[in-house]
């Protein structure tokens, strides 16, 4: 805390390297090898076809990461808009691209990646408000007219990702702008009104769900309803996790990953063939290493001196936060099945790109912690 | 300045909020994770083994039934299938059109092939075509490089080694039908047959064996990964009978030669049975098989019966063999000496009525002895109106007839023997002495089984010991009856001047059956004739001297015998039904003489029956057959 004394207007790339959060990379590293640990035995004892691609795939995430951090964060501030917008022009695209008879996408073949505009979006969306919020005062957060700006923002790129349809995606998006809000101050009477609205809205909305969606919300409720038709996934996990015992059955003794009862058990069950195979001990050590990750994003807001680093920072955190409670819940049967991947954990490139993205931004926070960043 | 303080103590106490929730979810996923697998644990672990085990069960081996010198009359032959399993085969129609080069199969078997692996799971292997001959086996071996996904399986099938020759006794096995399902699970195994007539239905508990059970772990599309643990199947015990399979043999052969008869060869003293046969038969291997339905409409429509058991089942007036029963009981009842004796002219007249003797113009004088020995009909009129209908009825039951024996084959047949009460009881009407006439030569309402008529041979010639006749010598290691025969309250003498009359049948020229008598050194044997009609001879075939040839087939008297050998410490019972086949002593005596000339050559007697764990070996242990033994 002494350093912080000095305005560090620039900084030396020795010192930026210096400051980098290290011991967040090595908690970052090792919630990825236990997710490459797991597809590794979700693969029957195999590098391929998954494990390999996932660490090659976390290695260019982790130089992404750290390149991302080292930029100055006022470069992001500037970036915000453009990045949002690239976002929602990407999101266009895949609308305009299912119209045009290529089918329901979700995605963008760069060729080399298969980039996902909603992942962009989760990011961008943040970074936008970041910037907005940040040179809000308290009265513009009591104001409804100031907040109507940040509202749009959100509900943009909700709106199209609603029409891919991805619903779970789309919630995403707003609970992380909702957590903005919360961050940056707003006021608690609007969420009391935001949720009683949202309440009163939930039949209406039923109505435009999709029929396997209100399946998954049924099954959710009663997954025993039809053990092998929607409710399957849930079942089995539950039987994977709870059959894993405290100890676990051993690595690469997981019956019910390897006999493939196990749905889609290198993404979005990871987790459960994780628990399945480590028991309560592996379980509760991936969920601390969570619960670390989780006050590092924390202690990185706390610390950092202007609005933007600290909404930037938890905003990011607390995205991440979601995604983890989300998956977990679902696994373990407290939310109907969503499609949502473990972040760091579940196979997938974009994701994890996404993800170490985002961390590379916190860290970004915490190198430029001191610097003044003012409205461009 | 102030405002910035503000918004950064707000942002302070916002992430701090942000923090503990994000702990307190943590904390709730941690203790759903610890409910889930501590609480829970037992539950779901057991779902999980649920999940991944298959038991399979393993059909046990059905227990065997061999003859008294452990010759097998039924066994498990290996029946080889040959199967297919759809997912190692490029194309499957095209693998089946490949394998008709090496072997012959019908168009059908490949369609059926093909239809089931349109139903089932790729992996699941498809039974071609079973019951493969040997060479069939060897050309599919040599040429599986040349047809993938191809392969041999084995499998058991009920044989039965004699065929048609044990058919009755050994009974078959067949498919589990919708009602006897139930209970036991291995009834429901593919392919399990049971036990549907004779020993094989009786036994087939035992013979049943254990199931094994096979604890597969299977993936989610159900294709085996692993054998976890294994129980093997415990096979069912052996059967041993006292039956002996070449007299069987010899003896239905021999009967094969009449359109339809009956034998029964069984041990005097124990009433072990060693031969029963029933001719014609059927070839009970075809029944396990599976039988078409035309033969099957065949076998019901056969005259002969080929069906039925009829040396149990088939119920025939006794005829002439009855008149030891009328003779003891007069003799028992002090009505009767061997001096008393009566003069036959032909017939024999009762009020208005004439009663006819077989032999036209009489016998003149006979006595007991010569009376049996002569079959003279008067002379056990005059004794039976004496005696009278009821003392020959108990006497007849005493004997044995008229009664199930408790014989190892529930097709037993009662028979019947009438009295008075019986009389009054089925048609409301009272006894009329002209029937006794009648009952004392064994005819009229009597009806005896073959297997009764040789009980009650034996019964007159083991020195009046009431044997009974079985032919389970062993279940397993349990014997299979106790033999140990209450001795019946009659007079030494008399049963000797019984045997005397037989002795005289066939071995006095008089005698019906003397055309039948053994020459053959150190064998003789004993008996008597009976010649059942079917029909009342009407006084016009009489007046026409109708020759019994002369009638329609089944219109012909039934032609008994009973007999034993040697005559001198007699062993071997014998008793012979040759339907329609004219008189007993030309067409059942000759008969009756070649099986009992057989049985004493081969002696069965004289092999003690050994439980399954004795390891018997056929031909060994044999006893001296001089000094035959009271055995099991």
């Amino acid at each position: 805390m002494v350093r912080a004394v000095t305005i560090q207007s620039e900084l030396g790339f020795l010192q930026k390297v210096q400051q980098l959060n290290w011991g967040l990379v090595v908690l970052l590293s090792i919630v990825a090898s236990i997710g490459i640990a797991a597809l590794y035995s979700a693969a029957g004892g195999n590098f391929s076809p998954w494990a390999s691609r996932q660490l090659v795939r976390f290695g260019v995430g982790v130089v992404a990461m750290i390149v991302v951090a080292l930029i100055d964060v006022r470069w992001w501030y500037k970036l915000s808009w453009p990045c949002y917008f690239i976002g929602l022009f990407m999101l266009l695209i895949v609308e305009i691209m299912g119209h045009i008879g290529m089918g329901a996408q979700r995605w963008i073949d760069l060729g080399f990646i298969q980039l996902q505009p909603s992942e962009v979006m989760k990011i961008a969306v943040v970074m936008v408000l970041a910037r907005y919020f940040h040179a809000a005062n308290l009265e513009d957060m009591r104001s409804l007219r100031f907040l109507i700006v940040p509202c749009v923002i959100i509900l943009a790129p909700v709106g199209l990702v609603l029409l891919q349809p991805d619903l779970g995606t789309s919630l995403m998006i707003v609970m992380a702008g909702g957590a903005m809000f919360f961050i940056a101050g707003a006021s608690l009477w609007l969420f009391f009104a935001a949720f009683t609205i949202a309440g009163a809205s939930i039949p209406v909305a039923w109505h435009f769900l999709h029929d396997y969606q209100k399946q998954r919300v049924f099954t959710f409720f009663n997954p025993e309803r039809d053990p092998l038709g929607a409710g399957y996934h849930i079942t089995q996990s539950k039987i994977a996790l709870g059959s894993g015992g405290i100890e676990g059955k051993g690595f690469l003794q997981g019956t019910q990953s390897h006999l493939n009862f196990l749905p889609e058990k290198q993404t979005d069950f990871i987790l459960t063939l994780w628990a399945e195979e480590w028991g309560l001990f592996g379980g509760l050590v991936l969920l601390g290493l969570f619960g670390l990750i989780f006050l590092y994003g924390l202690w990185i807001a706390s610390r950092c001196r202007h609005n933007f680093g600290r909404y930037l920072a938890l905003g990011l955190s607390v995205n991440f936060s979601l995604y983890v409670f989300i998956n977990i819940a679902m696994v373990m049967g407290l939310i109907p099945v969503v499609g949502a991947p473990l972040p760091l954990v579940s196979y997938g490139g974009t994701a994890m790109l996404a993800v170490l993205i985002g961390f590379g931004l916190i860290m970004s926070c915490n190198i430029y912690r001191d610097s003044k960043v003012t409205r461009v | 300045m102030k405002k910035k303080q503000d918004s950064a103590k707000l942002f302070t106490r916002r992430a701090f909020v942000i923090g503990a929730l994000q702990l307190s979810f943590l904390t709730i996923l941690g203790g759903r994770l610890a409910w889930l697998q501590v609480a829970q644990g037992e539950r779901y672990k057991t779902l999980s083994d649920k999940n991944r085990i298959n038991i399979k069960m393993l059909a046990p081996s059905r227990g065997q039934i061999v003859d008294r010198f452990g010759v097998p009359l039924a066994v498990n032959n290996q029946n080889f299938r040959v199967l297919i399993v759809p997912e190692q085969t490029g194309d499957l129609e095209k693998s089946l059109r490949s394998l008709q080069k090496y072997i012959e199969l019908e168009e059908e078997d490949i369609q059926g092939a093909l239809k089931q692996a349109s139903k089932s799971a790729k992996f699941v292997p498809i039974e071609i075509k079973d019951d493969l001959s040997w060479e069939d086996v060897a050309k599919i071996e040599v040429n599986l490089p040349e047809l993938p996904g191809l392969s041999v399986g084995v499998g058991e099938i009920r044989s039965y080694p004699y065929g048609v020759s044990t058919a009755h006794i050994v009974g078959y096995v067949g498919a589990v039908s919708k009602t006897e399902v139930g209970g036991d699970p291995v009834l429901s195994l593919p392919g399990f047959k049971i036990g549907k007539t004779g020993i094989e239905k009786k036994f087939d508990l035992e013979m049943r064996g254990r199931a094994g059970n096979s604890h597969v772990e299977v993936n989610v599309v159900g294709r085996e990964v692993r054998e976890l643990n294994r129980q093997n199947s415990v096979v069912g015990k052996r059967i041993t009978l006292t039956v002996d399979g070449e007299l069987q043999r010899f003896v239905q052969t021999r009967l094969e030669k009449e359109k339809s008869a009956s034998a029964v060869v069984m041990d005097a003293h124990t009433g072990a049975v060693y031969a029963l046969s029933s001719s014609p038969g059927f070839d009970p291997n075809l029944f396990t098989k599976g039988l078409s339905a035309t033969m099957w409409e065949e076998l019901l429509a056969d005259s002969g019966h080929p069906l039925t058991n009829k040396a149990i089942a088939g119920q025939y007036p006794p005829g002439s063999t009855f008149k030891m029963v009328t003779a003891l009981a007069a003799l028992e009842a002090g009505l009767l000496t061997s001096q008393k004796s009566v003069f036959c002219s032909g017939y024999y007249e009762y009020g208005s009525d004439r009663f006819h003797c077989w032999k036209r113009g009489g016998h003149g004088t006979v006595n007991l002895v010569s009376a049996l020995a002569e079959s003279c009909d008067t002379y056990f009129y005059e004794i039976s109106t004496k005696v009278g209908i009821d003392r020959i009825a108990a006497m007849a039951r005493k004997l044995g007839l008229g009664q199930k024996l408790d014989f190892d084959l529930k097709e037993e047949r009662p028979g019947l023997v009438p009295d008075k009460n019986w009389k009054l009881g089925h048609f409301g009407e009272v006894w009329r002495p002209g029937e006794t006439i009648v009952a004392g030569i064994g005819q009229g309402y009597l009806q005896t089984t073959p297997l009764q008529l040789a009980v009650m041979t034996a019964r007159l010639v083991n020195g009046g010991f009431a044997v009974k006749p079985w032919m389970t010598g062993y279940v397993g290691n349990r014997p299979g009856v106790d033999v140990s025969w209450p001795k019946m309250d009659m007079n030494k003498w008399h049963l000797e001047l019984i045997k005397k009359g037989m002795n005289r049948v066939v071995n006095h020229e008089n005698g019906t059956a003397f055309a039948s008598r053994i020459k053959a050194p150190n064998m003789s044997m004993g008996g008597k004739t009976g010649t059942a009609q079917v029909r009342r001879i009407t006084m016009q075939q009489r007046l026409d001297g109708v020759e019994n040839k002369d009638l329609p087939w089944n219109h012909r008297h039934h032609a008994l015998f009973v007999g034993y050998a040697p005559i001198h410490k007699p062993r071997y019972i014998c008793s012979v039904v040759v339907e329609h086949g004219g008189g007993g002593s030309s067409s059942a005596a000759p008969i009756a003489k070649e099986l009992l000339l057989e049985v004493q050559r081969r002696n069965p007697a004289a092999t003690v029956l050994k439980p399954e764990d004795g390891n018997n070996i056929a031909g060994m242990n044999k006893a001296p057959p001089r000094k035959p033994r009271l055995i099991r």
